[in-house]
């Protein structure tokens, strides 16, 4: 045992030492202040476009227009907010709901139905499980390019054209969404559900008692994920939304952009608008969407 | 690798689980073998938008490609192939602005994906080891993608606009060129729309590139060490090999992003200077969603998709290519842990 011991313990102590040189080094002091200084000038050229926007949103139209630019509103206005918010042609605070709406719907209805199919595709052995998988994972590599005219005219066929549906609906089919919780069942264990299923459980109830209430993170991180893509879509909407009333916050900001050509004011004001709730989620649930999307690599 | 791995765990698996299953029923348990249509009532709401919105719409668009399909009339003759030969006549009407279109995308594609790919990868390097503020700086990086392209789009329209825009107001106080016209010039809108990309998604492809980073073992770097590896040696041996399963997922998905770019050019340059920086998928849209030519923007959304799907086949044949030769020595390590 000593003998064990003493051969063993040397051993652990160069492996904790090398592991310290490989991973966190002995990094010299230069190389420590010359990578806080990239980061420092690159997160400078991040941060400020941002605040520039923000404070633009509170300038007048001169000011805003002014040379040089100041990093200052002078004088301090909420008048660009109050021009666009009462504005007929572009009604902001109907795109913010619309916007709103069409996003929490979409994203619910791609959480429902991803959850529902994966569900089967981990835990479930039937014929076609591997083709149905197969032909989900592949569609990932069809370009959405080829998709944009025949939607547009199926979306027509129902009589969705110019309204929200039309942005809930036909882009929920997500095959990420399906390929994210299946990773994520398959990472529950199965003695769950085997004993559930010895005491007579049926499947659906197995699903609902055990495995959604295990899976609310992955939930969450998709739904995240769904919401901001939705929320920030922009093609699709600007050509499928064609009445001031009916668009979404993103095709918005288009039309705002052909009525107020260079009203920068005007034109910040609504991007302020946009971003707030999206950058408010990032700030709260910052984890959730960053690990989502570098889940999103795990797939290649 | 571990995808599959957890596959084959749960293939292994499942055999006892049905056999406990049958155990259980001749125990005299009440039966619960799942119902032959169970898993497909499970697929069914996903099937129906899948089939509806995805499997129909790429056939159907084919079909679309053969027809003179304009939206607003009633008739919609068949033509067979001419929506395609009219793309290569370059007499017709919609052939020099969809070549125009392509050349815009084939531009913005060939600066913005290099870029899109060294420079995360170089801000994933700075931030691989852990630090104080290491999240701060992910955060702050990441937050534009969170922004969308309409948002950012008009952030840039004002911080680049050629009279009062910051951005030529700085380039002005450090004695450069303060008119550059950025949104109504060529190659100066080139730069723009490539700028502008690449401050937008850097951050994601940085997460994606941290996070393969995370996942390369320490024992690699440290058997390279034991070894006398330096840093570049470490780079070269551990860090881009463990990197290569991700970097094909990475190239291609940002191949796709980048020649799917509309919002920038709609936002930013709106095409301009004429239509030069109108993208494909700009010009498909156009031509098809508000000329209503649907049989012509079907053709062309097919033409640029043979295009996307040439050069993918081309990039996964690199980076296939690239598993054959590298590292004469210490491969089997290496190898497995890159093939994770």
């Amino acid at each position: 045992m000593t003998a064990i011991e003493r051969v063993a313990t040397p051993a652990a102590v160069t492996a904790v030492e090398r592991q310290g040189d490989a991973r966190t080094g002995r990094t010299p002091v230069w190389a420590i202040v010359l990578r806080y200084l990239l980061l420092a000038v690159l997160a400078l050229l991040y941060i400020s476009p941002i605040i520039f926007m923000l404070v633009t949103s509170f300038k007048t139209r001169a000011d805003a227009a002014g040379i040089p630019p100041s990093w200052i509103p002078n004088p301090f206005t909420t008048q660009a907010y109050e021009t666009i918010l009462t504005a007929s042609g572009t009604p902001v605070l109907i795109w913010f709901s619309n916007s709103l709406i069409a996003a929490v719907l979409h994203s619910a209805l791609v959480v429902v139905t991803a959850s529902l199919a994966a569900y089967p595709l981990a835990r479930m052995r039937f014929r076609g499980r591997g083709l149905v998988f197969g032909i989900v994972i592949a569609t990932l590599l069809i370009p959405p390019v080829i998709l944009i005219i025949p939607n547009y005219l199926i979306v027509g066929n129902l009589g969705w054209l110019n309204s929200l549906v039309a942005i809930i609906i036909p882009t929920a089919a997500s095959a990420f969404g399906v390929f994210f919780m299946r990773q994520f069942f398959l990472s529950l264990p199965a003695e769950l559900e085997e004993a559930a299923l010895i005491d007579g459980a049926n499947r659906w109830s197995i699903f609902l008692r055990i495995i959604l209430p295990l899976s609310k993170p992955a939930m969450a991180t998709l739904a995240l994920l769904a919401f901001l893509t939705n929320w920030n879509d922009f093609l699709w909407p600007v050509y499928v939304l064609f009445s001031a009333d009916v668009q979404t916050l993103p095709a918005g900001l288009g039309t705002l952009q052909s009525a107020n050509a260079v009203r920068y004011d005007l034109l910040m004001a609504g991007a302020v608008i946009a971003s707030v709730p999206v950058l408010l989620l990032f700030v709260f649930l910052q984890r959730f969407i960053i690990e989502g999307v570098s889940r999103q690599g795990l797939k290649g | 690798m571990s995808t599959q791995t957890r596959v084959g765990a749960f293939a292994t698996e499942a055999p006892t689980a049905a056999s406990d299953g049958a155990a259980a029923r001749r125990a005299g348990v009440s039966p619960t073998r799942q119902k032959p249509f169970t898993p497909w009532l499970f697929l069914l709401p996903y099937l129906l938008l899948f089939t509806v919105f995805v499997i129909v719409p790429s056939v159907f668009g084919i079909w679309i490609s053969l027809h003179e399909w304009d939206y607003t009339l009633p008739n919609k003759p068949f033509v067979g192939g001419e929506n395609y030969v009219e793309l290569f006549d370059p007499n017709s009407v919609n052939s020099g602005s969809f070549w125009t279109s392509m050349r815009a995308t084939a531009i913005f594609t060939v600066f913005s994906v290099p870029l899109l790919l060294v420079l995360p990868l170089f801000v994933a390097l700075l931030m691989n080891k852990s630090f104080p503020g290491r999240n701060f700086f992910r955060a702050v990086y990441f937050a534009p993608y969170v922004l969308g392209v309409a948002v950012v789009g008009l952030m840039w329209r004002y911080l680049l606009d050629n009279n009062i825009g910051l951005v030529n107001y700085y380039l002005g106080l450090f004695g450069l060129p303060d008119d550059t016209a950025w949104t109504t010039s060529v190659p100066a809108a080139w730069v723009a729309l490539v700028g502008v990309t690449v401050w937008w998604t850097l951050g994601f492809n940085s997460v994606i590139y941290l996070a393969a980073l995370q996942d390369i073992p320490a024992e690699l770097y440290e058997a390279a060490s034991v070894d006398g590896a330096n840093s570049w040696q470490k780079f070269r041996n551990v860090t881009l090999p463990g990197l290569r399963p991700i970097l094909t997922f990475v190239t291609i998905n940002t191949l796709i992003a980048s020649a799917n770019m509309f919002g920038q050019s709609y936002i930013i340059t709106q095409g301009a200077p004429g239509r030069e920086t109108r993208t494909a998928i700009y010009q498909i849209a156009e031509t098809g969603l508000r000329n209503f030519q649907m049989g012509d923007a079907a053709a062309m959304s097919y033409v640029l998709t043979f295009f996307l799907m040439v050069v993918s086949v081309i990039v996964f044949w690199l980076f296939r290519e690239k598993k054959e030769k590298p590292m004469p020595q210490e491969p089997s390590a290496v190898q497995e842990g890159a093939l994770r």
